[in-house]
């Protein structure tokens, strides 16, 4: 198998508290990998980690046969690593439009250009209209995102994501705070995305997880407690006792 | 297409700066002309200042530097043609079409060091290392006793402009005001473009920008550069305004000066620190003819204006339009 990510024994702690205990996950290349686990299982941290925001203590991360671990946040960005946030982070005082024609801007190269108005430049608009259609959001594109609802703010987050082109999407919850309709929606967006990107996915959505992911890791207090197809992970008496809260049938 | 309040707003500022030399004769000759070169010049630095404040979000406490060295620079140059030293070789001049652009050079190369330095800090350590470069600057100069340190120095004649000489207040205001133009020219350009771009976004949400792939601080780096390069054209066109340069252009009263201005006048819009340096220089020259202690008055008056103009004055201008 080509892996996309090989996450090789992350280790993060802050403090006493061990918030990465040796994680090792590979993520095959265009395959969509879940990590699920209770609240403070350290699954953001292990984001953090992948997208360069944290400084893993020990371990090695493997981007694409390349050894990222020491590249900073922007780089790996331009490596093809897009992402999610789960709280969310954009530019409030921007329009929907230009939160994603920043995307678009940041993938076709240096912004070091002085000259020419972003606004008017069709080789920015035009892909980044085409990520807001995509997500829903085309008839807010003018909107400041202030005034963009929680559900709009959590789409115009993936519309940005989709924009960058990335090779992998790392996604921190992309559902949550999502009423049912928007999730359907993402959902069917993430659907179209199987097969031609790899994609981390966070989530406490368990209709969402079964629905998207080939494979499924389980994290517990910062440890891998298994990593299995969704079926297996679904009958795991651990995982049931240890996340999904119900005794095994 | 209707015009909105923010064009006749911008329309009736440059009718304004237009008119200056014509309304002059009505209202003190010379000396009218002079306030309005002043309040043009310092609405040079006051903007650039505002490239770094209002669109970058990178509150710099110690722009009055890189005024001070244009200031120098220009000074200096005239002070070792004039006493015939030379100064590393050079014999020093008297051409502004010389000494302002090496007066930008070197307020940039120092903006330039001073940046790389500041911008790995922020929030108040960024406002607090930016003073102390800035306060560094100006003892070096108060130490410098060739050039006057304490006292500052003065300039024989103003430079020549093309090897003309410049010789009446009216010539000199529209070279000012032609400068002011230009540099507000070139902002209007950098912040529509991509690089304005990425520098705002940055300002707003640097997170988010990292996750995208901007490397923040190169684009920072240079506002910062452009900026102190304007801020040293404003500096070299002082001294030749009052053809005297002292180490007080650079001190934390002329940075704070400067602060006030563009958030009195409004923050990240091209025409508020303009009217932000018109407002407190007219103020200022009011207040001080009339009480020693102009500054018991000015301070409340800074304060209302803060108060009931939270996005200054440009902001009640121009309404409650979105961008
Ligand atoms: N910067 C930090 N400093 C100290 N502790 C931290 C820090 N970041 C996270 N933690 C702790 O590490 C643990 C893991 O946090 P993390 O945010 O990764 O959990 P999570 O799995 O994403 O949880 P959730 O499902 O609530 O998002 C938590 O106990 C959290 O309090
Ligand atoms: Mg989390």
């Amino acid at each position: 198998m080509s892996a996309a990510l090989i996450l090789d024994g992350v280790t993060k702690s802050f403090g006493a508290l061990r918030a990465s205990d040796n994680v090792n996950i590979a993520i095959e290349a265009n395959h969509c990998h879940a990590v699920i686990g209770p609240n403070g299982a350290g699954k953001s941290t292990l984001i953090g980690q992948i997208t360069g925001e944290i400084r893993p203590d020990a371990g090695r991360i493997r981007f694409f046969d390349q050894d990222i671990t020491d590249w900073t946040t922007p780089r790996r960005a331009l490596a093809g690593l897009g992402r999610s946030f789960q709280i969310t982070q954009l530019c409030a005082d921007f329009s929907a439009l230009d939160n994603v024609a920043l995307a678009v801007q940041a993938r076709q190269g240096h912004s070091y250009r002085f000259l020419r108005a972003a606004h008017s430049d069709e080789r920015l608009r035009g892909p980044a209209m085409a990520a807001l259609e995509r997500v829903g959001l085309a008839e807010r594109a003018g909107t400041r995102v202030d005034a963009l609802s929680h559900g709009e703010r959590r789409q115009l987050e993936l519309a940005a994501a989709l924009a960058s082109e990335p090779r992998m999407l790392v996604l921190d919850e992309p559902m949550a705070g999502m009423g049912p309709q928007e999730s359907e929606r993402m959902i069917e967006i993430l659907q179209s995305l199987r097969g031609k990107v790899t994609i981390l996915l966070v989530e406490h959505d368990m209709d969402a997880v079964f629905a998207l992911a080939d494979r499924i890791s389980v994290l517990v207090n910062g440890a891998v407690l298994t990593t299995a197809d969704p079926a297996a992970v679904r009958a795991d008496p651990a995982v049931r006792a240890a996340y999904l809260g119900a005794p095994a049938p | 297409m209707p015009f909105s309040r923010q064009t006749i707003a911008g329309l009736l500022i440059a009718a304004c700066l237009i008119a200056v030399p014509y309304a002059a004769p009505l209202m003190g000759g010379n000396y009218a002309i002079t306030l309005a070169t002043r309040v043009v010049i310092v609405a040079i630095a006051a903007s650039s200042l505002d490239l770094l404040i209002g669109r970058g979000a990178l509150v710099s406490f110690g722009h009055a530097a890189y005024f001070g060295l244009g200031a120098y620079v220009v000074a200096i140059a005239s002070f070792h043609l004039a006493n015939d030293i030379p100064i590393l070789g050079w014999a020093g001049s008297n051409e502004a079409l010389v000494v302002w652009p090496l007066a930008m050079l070197i307020s940039g190369v120092a903006a330039l060091i001073i940046g790389a330095l500041s911008l790995r800090t922020s929030g108040v350590y960024f406002i607090m290392i930016t003073l102390a470069f800035a306060q560094m600057i100006y003892f070096v100069f108060v130490a410098l006793k060739y050039y006057g340190g304490d006292d500052g120095l003065a300039l024989n004649s103003r430079n020549l402009f093309a090897g003309e000489r410049i010789t009446d207040a009216r010539s000199f205001y529209w070279i000012s005001l032609g400068a002011l133009a230009l540099c507000l020219f070139i902002q209007w350009r950098l912040v529509v473009s991509r690089f304005g771009m990425a520098l705002r976004g940055a300002a707003s949400n640097e997170r988010r920008m990292a996750a995208l792939g901007f490397s923040v601080y190169g684009y920072r780096l240079v506002a910062f550069v452009i900026a102190g390069m304007m801020a040293g054209l404003a500096g070299a066109l002082s001294a030749n305004l009052n053809r005297f340069v002292s180490p007080d252009m650079m001190g934390w009263v002329r940075s704070g000066g400067f602060m006030v201005m563009v958030i009195m006048g409004g923050v990240s819009s091209l025409l508020g620190p303009v009217i932000g340096a018109a407002t407190y220089l007219l103020v200022e020259t009011a207040l001080a003819g009339w009480t020693e202690h102009w500054e018991v008055v000015f301070g409340p008056f800074v304060l209302l204006v803060a108060l009931f103009a939270p996005r200054g004055i440009w902001g009640l201008l121009r309404g409650r339009a979105c961008e």
